[in-house]
């Protein structure tokens, strides 16, 4: 759980900038996104999160749209929807998109924690699948 | 409308508008045609009842000439079959007087044979007026110019009324004349006897306007009448008709035809009222009826108008009260979208507050702050400012969803299948709080045509209010359907602690609740009134302190389905 990278992504720079720091104190390294674009440009340039924390409503490019891009660039990292209330229906489809869950602002510190630790060790167990098949497929080649 | 800033006096203008309009419609062609009806009624009857008279009065008139004229040919007759000499003779004359009389019963009073200087030279009769002369009598002065004669009525040397009729002959060149008296009272009887109605009666009289007759009533003829009438007599054989009004003031009727070749005039006369009774008593009728029909007609046109206008009335008031409702429920709308977004908005600063406040939490983990005095406090206040914070997210949330359209699309739904679907959605919380859910339905309950989203959002709250009064004491939840009376009756029934007397009342009021400060707003039985109201159905509760409470939610059949479920529309045909 700890240094789990994570990619906040939000358009209200209030809430970014506080969130970030009260992750940071739990030891997780957090960098932050003020719009679709500015995630997807963060995640070109290698950011590399295990867990992004995505907004459902941003304007410009909203959080569905983002979390496509991010499922389609990237689809081994998992995306957590925060939503007001309104929006419920789109976290709802975005879990049917791939996310892997939803939270409703404002939300709980710890709530938040354990999800982004559940989504973690998805992230992680895929990984270490990926890494035993290759292993795999390298030790049964036939030299 | 705009004239009239006050309602009532514009119904009262309307209503008396409808009832003139209503009542001159009607009364109009009813007086027109009442008018003409009885108008030509009147004429016709007059024509034809003066047509009538002219009849009877002919009649008469020839009966009386030919009585006139028959005696004559009788005198005649006597004076060409007897000669002077012979008839001279009073016995002879006795003889054929008695012969006359009583071949004619009476009519005959005398005989006389007088010579041509006036002489009565015999006479046969009652009186004796044997040589009387009467040369210097009118009469004789015209009989002896003319061949045949009946005179006046008149007294003469008798002193009695009485006629004469003579015949003129010569013998041995001389000229006599045989003269007999007509009986006054048989002739005038057969005047007399004319009458017709309560004051038609006969009467004749001489060209100079001389009464020959006695009339009925034996009140004189006006002067003017008479002038009247040898006015109107024309020379030929005419019968006339005109009307003047008399001394007594009531217009009379008289009728005028020529007798004895226009020397003698019949009258007949009656009293235009009397003439006219028989139209009179139909006029009357007509009137009468066409009273009662006014009458009918403005009762009925009172009537008619007074519902009208207030049917008229109740009609602007209900438009009133739903443009009032539109009104209403317009900005009830837009208020709701006003407070979908300020929900909304209010959501992200609520937010940061939260996640500054639980930043100040984390930042007084640090050593600095251990040994602060005001630590606890700092705390405590923090949590405070997280509480409140997540009490407006519920309010929040609870706000959007009172605002927020559930997708209000009608559906056939299964009832049993939602409360499926909705129990399983709850079973992990009612596991968590300790409550054993479970269900009893009735197979085969006919489709209701509703929202599925709204009625699941009313068993979900009527569950999650179960299972917060149960939790985390515990308890069981059991929910019912069953048919009823043309409705589908869900029961959701709990074994918590049960609703108060007092509150009963209130639960489904809009911000009640009993729920602790932060955990509930009290909105979420009044939207499931709401949405069941809707639907037409009814929403209830039985309760009481320490028992639990069952909720009933009723919902009804679509129209056209019967108690058992089959399609009443297709029966219909």
């Amino acid at each position: 759980m700890d240094n789990t990278k994570i990619l906040l992504v939000d358009d209200e720079q209030g809430f970014v900038d506080t969130m970030g720091k009260r992750l940071a104190k739990r030891n997780l390294q957090v960098q932050s996104a003020l719009s679709g674009e500015e995630a997807l440009e963060a995640l070109k340039k290698g950011a590399n999160p295990d867990v992004v924390i995505l907004d459902v409503k941003m304007p410009g490019k909203d959080g569905i749209q983002t979390l496509r891009d991010i499922k389609g660039a990237y689809p081994l990292v998992e995306v957590i929807m925060l939503t007001g209330h309104a929006t419920v229906e789109s976290a709802i489809e975005g879990m049917r998109l791939g996310a892997y869950d939803y939270l409703m602002k404002p939300c709980d510190m710890d709530v938040l924690l354990a999800k982004v630790s559940e989504a973690y060790a998805k992230k992680k167990s895929h990984e270490e699948k990926i890494m035993q098949a290759q292993l795999k497929e390298i030790t049964s080649r036939r030299v | 409308m705009d004239r009239f800033p006050d309602h009532e006096k514009y119904y009262r203008f309307l209503r008396r508008n409808i009832i003139l309009i209503v009542v001159l419609v009607s009364l109009t062609p009813m007086v027109i045609l009442t008018g003409i009806i009885l108008y030509r009624y009147h004429e016709t009857y007059y024509r034809l009842s003066v047509s009538h008279l002219e009849q009877v009065v002919e009649k008469h008139r020839s009966q009386i000439d030919t009585f006139l004229y028959d005696k004559l040919a009788d005198i005649e007759l006597l004076g060409s079959w007897f000669t002077f000499d012979q008839l001279s003779v009073e016995p002879v004359l006795e003889n054929k007087l008695q012969e006359m009389q009583a071949k004619f019963s009476g009519v005959f009073v005398d005989l006389g044979v007088i010579d041509e200087s006036g002489v009565q030279l015999a006479y046969a009769g009652p009186f004796k007026l044997t040589k009387a002369n009467y040369a210097q009598a009118d009469w004789f002065k015209k009989a002896i110019q003319s061949d045949t004669f009946i005179s006046d009525v008149f007294l003469g040397i008798r002193g009695l009324p009485h006629f004469i009729v003579a015949v003129k002959h010569t013998w041995q060149g001389r000229q006599w004349l045989l003269r007999a008296t007509i009986d006054f009272v048989a002739f005038n009887s057969l005047v007399e006897n004319i009458h017709i109605g309560k004051t038609g009666l006969a009467f004749i009289l001489n060209s100079k306007g001389e009464l020959q007759t006695h009339t009925r009533f034996s009140s004189p003829i006006p002067n003017r009448v008479v002038r009247d009438i040898l006015d109107y007599e024309s020379p030929s054989e005419e019968i006339s008709v005109f009307q003047r009004s008399s001394e007594s003031g009531n217009d009379t009727l008289y009728i005028a035809a020529p007798l004895k070749e226009g020397e003698w005039i019949l009258v007949y006369q009656q009293e235009v009222d009397d003439f006219f009774s028989g139209l009179a008593s139909t006029r009357n009728t007509a009137i009468l009826i066409f009273a009662i029909a006014c009458v009918f007609i403005i009762s009925a046109a009172v009537l008619i108008s007074s519902r009208m206008v207030r049917r008229i009335e109740r009609v602007d008031r209900e438009k009133e009260m739903m443009n009032e409702q539109v009104i209403e429920a317009g900005k009830l709308a837009s208020l709701g979208e006003l407070a979908a977004g300020i929900a909304h908005e209010i959501n992200n600063p609520v937010a940061i507050m939260v996640e500054e406040a639980g930043w100040i939490e984390d930042l007084l983990q640090e050593e600095e702050f251990k040994e602060g005095e005001n630590l606890d406090e700092f705390q405590r206040a923090l949590r405070q400012i997280r509480t409140q914070g997540s009490r407006c997210k519920d309010i929040t949330h609870k706000l959007l969803s009172f605002a927020r359209r559930t997708d209000p699309a009608k559906h056939d739904v299964s009832v049993n299948e939602l409360v499926t679907e909705v129990v399983s959605l709850s079973e992990q919380r009612a596991r968590y709080a300790n409550v054993a859910m479970s269900v009893n339905l009735t197979d085969d309950l006919p489709p209701v045509s509703v929202s599925p989203s709204e009625l699941q959002q009313v068993l979900l709250n009527l569950i999650n209010n179960a299972l917060d009064a149960m939790d985390p004491a515990g308890g069981k939840l059991e929910i019912t359907s069953r048919p009823e009376d043309g409705y589908i009756v869900i029961d959701v029934a709990d074994t918590g602690p049960g609703i108060p007397q007092a509150n009963l009342q209130r639960i489904f009021d809009p911000f009640y609740t009993t729920k602790p400060v932060g955990k509930g707003t009290g909105l979420g039985l009044s939207i499931c009134y709401g949405i069941i109201k809707k639907m037409n159905g009814e929403i209830s509760v039985n309760s009481a302190a320490g028992i639990g409470a069952t909720f009933h939610v009723k919902i009804p059949l679509k129209d056209g389905t019967d108690a058992n479920g089959r399609d009443d529309t297709t029966s219909a045909r």
